[in-house]
């Protein structure tokens, strides 16, 4: 069961799956996807554990196809292109569409250089302090970490490693970010902040998550797609919608389970 | 809920008794590693004490002093000319030469295995690999000798390279080098973690700049220790050396030239017929101490570099 293709041709959709599927193999591990991510919007991706969260947000910036080698089926247009066009160089759509991931996984290097790096490989004239200091400023970091620029990022409390993950990839100015279960390696504390942070965040950008915590789809997102595994033992978008209603009116009884601690 | 439909089995108990009990193979066993451990330790200080001993022969005897060994260029301990300097600089030069090839090499290799090869191509690439380290030294002896010296001869002229020479025996050397290092190099990119190349990836980097500046970086005291452990074996190669480099020492820094190496030098001794207690004959052994603490001292370099390696991602 899908819901039906959204409308085409609007622009306040910054990326949109059609009719996806993606395959490890002959593993079919998501199938007919029709996922809009609006811009300036938090779009949250909730469901329960194997059913192709993280493999769908991964499609978004052909994250997949380095280390799993999966196969795409449909597209996922960004701005209009479709991502997965022969002519598309997948080096060139990670630079647009960050990510921030499960684990905080700063560079082994200083907090300055953590986020200098990303600027420089694409070749970041200005002045690169003042660059840092914007990231770490927007990932709320900065009055932790200013006096301390040249240590090891991984000298940090794992609340502010993911923070300067979250600054690594402001560095390179994507339009859109992804966070796979950005805070589910934190405590309370510090996934308040992270969350306060996307807040702030979709100002500017458009965001993506994954989040096992469904609270945390409810308090952070704006829209939340309700995926699932189907009949056919692949997972696929079961409900997608404003958060509020999800959370409040589903229209599937499955979605309703879930939200409300129900399922299984 | 649906009703419980496990079934509980029931298992036989030994009645309770919370006394030590004695396990006779726990003992057998423990034993026995022990022993192998302590094997190992035993011999090290064997032959520590063997050399240390033989050593300190030469160093009483009355035509040896420590200003003619630092001093003089010449060594010929039979008319008591204890000059070190020709022996030491042809180690260091084949040593350089072996290095010069085996580091770029192994490293290009190691990078290339762990960060772009197909399962399929690395699935031939590191038997070959393991077969290059199989070799026996002394094929790589005659490779260099029979091979590598007509070569160099070929390009730079028979006048220019004597048929006894350090490039040549240095450059064969760094081939007998070059899988060890790959596979050191290796190990130490592998041990970096992906969410480090994922992080790089997300970022839009290509696969080279997340190799070289981020897994490489990453790795690099791995990388290190390789190279450290690399040089030493290449100090103590012998065989290559004693077949290819030169017999009789010579203070030269020309690698075209014949020279004898510390460990070619001690060969050619030992394998002559020498007077025991003669001054030729102790002195091998206080060579044979100088090259042991050479290479345990660029053993426990490389260890502390490698132990801080570890600490970073644990």
């Amino acid at each position: 069961m899908t819901q039906p293709i959204p409308q085409n041709g609007t622009s306040k959709f910054v990326l949109e799956a059609r009719s996806l599927g993606i395959y490890y193999g002959n593993f079919r591990a998501v199938i007919g996807v029709h996922l809009p991510v609006e811009r300036n919007k938090i779009t949250a991706i909730i469901g329960p554990s194997g059913c192709g969260k993280s493999t769908l947000l991964r499609a978004f910036n052909r994250m997949n196809e380095l280390f799993a080698g999966t196969r795409i089926e449909g597209e996922i247009n960004f701005e209009g292109q479709n991502l997965y066009d022969p002519s598309v160089d997948p080096v060139e759509v990670r630079y647009r569409i960050g990510m921030v991931f499960q684990k905080p996984n700063p560079f082994p290097k200083s907090i300055y250089e953590n986020i200098a790096w990303g600027a420089r490989i694409h070749g970041f004239k200005g002045n690169m302090d003042d660059l840092v200091e914007s990231c770490l400023r927007q990932s709320a970091l900065w009055d932790e970490v200013k006096d301390k620029l040249k240590q090891s990022g991984l000298a940090l409390s794992g609340g502010q490693q993911q923070r300067l993950c979250i600054a690594r990839a402001l560095a390179v100015q994507p339009e859109v970010i992804l966070m796979d279960e950005p805070a589910s390696a934190l405590d309370p504390i510090a996934t308040l902040k992270i969350e306060e942070l996307m807040q702030e965040l979709k100002k500017n950008y458009t965001i993506v998550i994954v989040t096992h915590n469904m609270q945390q789809a409810a308090r952070a997102s704006d829209y939340t797609a309700m995926m699932m595994i189907n009949d056919e033992r692949a997972g696929t978008v079961i409900e997608f919608d404003e958060t509020n209603r999800i959370f409040t009116n589903p229209k599937d009884k499955r979605t309703e389970d879930y939200v409300t601690g129900r399922f299984g | 809920m649906a009703e419980s439909t496990i079934k509980w089995v029931e298992t036989d108990k030994r009645p309770l008794n919370l006394r030590r009990k004695l396990r006779v193979g726990e003992l057998v066993i423990q034993g026995l590693l022990f022993f192998s451990g302590f094997f190992s330790i035993f011999t090290t200080i064997g032959i520590v004490y063997e050399l240390g001993k033989e050593a300190l022969l030469f160093f009483q005897m009355p035509e040896f002093n420590l200003i003619g060994t630092i001093a003089s260029v010449e060594w010929k301990p039979h008319v008591g000319k204890f000059g070190i300097w020709p022996l030491v600089t042809a180690t260091m030069m084949t040593t350089v030469i072996a290095m010069a090839i085996a580091i770029p090499l192994g490293m290009g290799v190691a990078i290339y295995l762990s960060e772009y090869a197909s399962p399929k191509v690395r699935s031939i690439l590191k038997p070959v690999l393991e077969v290059l380290a199989g070799i026996p030294t002394i094929v790589y002896g005659y490779f260099a000798l029979m091979f590598m010296t007509p070569l160099l001869r070929s390009v730079f002229g028979n006048e220019v390279v004597q048929i006894y020479n350090t490039a040549s025996a240095g450059l064969v050397m760094g081939i007998l080098i070059l899988p060890l290092i790959t596979s050191m190099t290796e190990d130490a990119l592998s041990a970096v973690p992906r969410s480090l190349r994922e992080a790089a990836y997300g970022m839009g980097a290509t696969k080279l700049e997340a190799a070289l500046q981020v897994v490489v970086p990453a790795a690099l005291s791995g990388i290190a220790a390789a190279i450290i452990i690399g040089i030493s074996r290449a100090i103590g190669e012998t065989m290559i050396v004693a077949v290819a480099a030169g017999a009789g020492p010579n203070f030269t820094f020309n690698p075209f030239e014949g020279a004898e190496t510390i460990t070619g030098h001690i060969v050619r001794i030992s394998g002559g017929d020498l007077a025991y207690d003669s001054v030729d004959y102790n002195s091998i052994f206080a060579l044979g101490l100088l090259l042991f603490f050479i290479t345990l001292t660029l053993n426990i370099i490389s260890q502390r570099i490698v132990r801080r390696f570890w600490e970073v991602y644990e």
